[in-house]
């Protein structure tokens, strides 16, 4: 079960990660309640597995233009299809990784699968719910999605 | 003075190297794991390491083990997310000098290496 305050902590992440590493504020929309068969991805997405105390996913997931001009905004002369694929990643592992301020050192977090287009499966329960996060950053649009037990 | 980067992510591997601005860093090697970085030390033997701690095939806590195993002198400084209190002392009880969470500005990385190369340079005298 998802609280506000479960989605108020990735909300602060996700806005220090851009802030600190970008030094451009994202806006974030109303958060939104989705069952996890529904998420719908955009063009690269960032998976970590959550285990431990609390069980489930977190995933960031953006359109390529957008990770194009964050590979430029941290300091990149030229983008790659290798720093775009990263990037993502990154972005993922910061966030999740940052919620164990607030959750401890029982909220366990994997290495960052990503992916390009459509995953076969988020890797969910199929009566597992998510919030999507709506949010953009330099105008670009982008989702961050928790799902927590 | 030579330095170690570890880090699965790349952009995070480039960032370091691109934004440290200390002259006391001559040579600097990277390794995308702890099974990989625990080689590239052995065959440079580096003074100064940055660990992050979430990484495929050896974590970066056992390679923190594993390098003050092989050198007690080496200076680490851990970069992770990981931004509880208990992670940062577990790093350091396993042999790092110091932690820095992600996400990290540039003049951040660079003081944090000045105090680790400070502490290098007394552990040799």
């Amino acid at each position: 079960m998802i609280t506000e305050r479960d989605i108020e902590v990735f909300i602060d992440g996700i806005k220090h990660y851009f802030r600190t590493s970008t030094e451009i504020d994202i806006v974030v929309e109303t958060p939104y309640l989705i069952s996890a068969d529904e998420i719908s991805v955009n063009d690269y997405t960032g998976i970590i597995g959550i285990s431990g105390e609390r069980k489930g996913f977190v995933l960031v997931t953006a359109p390529t233009v957008m990770l194009r001009y964050l590979v430029l905004s941290l300091g990149e002369k030229a983008v790659t299809p290798d720093l775009v694929h990263d990037v993502i990643g990154e972005v993922a592992n910061t966030i999740s990784g940052n919620a164990r301020r607030s959750f401890g050192p029982g909220f366990m977090i994997s290495v960052p699968l990503i992916v390009q287009g459509q995953p076969e499966r988020i890797g969910a329960a199929k009566d597992t719910n998510g919030y999507v996060i709506p949010s953009r950053w330099n105008t670009f649009p982008f989702q961050l999605v928790v799902s927590l037990q | 003075m030579k330095m170690l980067i570890v880090d699965d992510s790349l952009i995070i591997r480039r960032k370091i190297e691109r934004e440290i601005n200390l002259p006391e860093l001559k040579e600097i090697y990277t390794a995308s794991n702890g099974q990989e970085a625990v080689e590239v030390f052995t065959a440079h033997e580096p003074e100064l390491v940055t660990m992050d701690l979430t990484m495929p095939r050896m974590d970066g806590t056992e390679c923190v083990k594993q390098l003050v195993a092989i050198n007690p002198d080496t200076v680490i400084l851990v970069i992770s997310a990981l931004a509880d209190r208990a992670t940062a002392i577990k790093a350091v009880k396993y042999g790092a000098y110091g932690f820095l969470c992600k996400p990290f500005t540039e003049s951040e990385i660079n003081e944090a290496l000045t105090k680790c190369i400070a502490f290098s340079k007394e552990l040799r005298g």
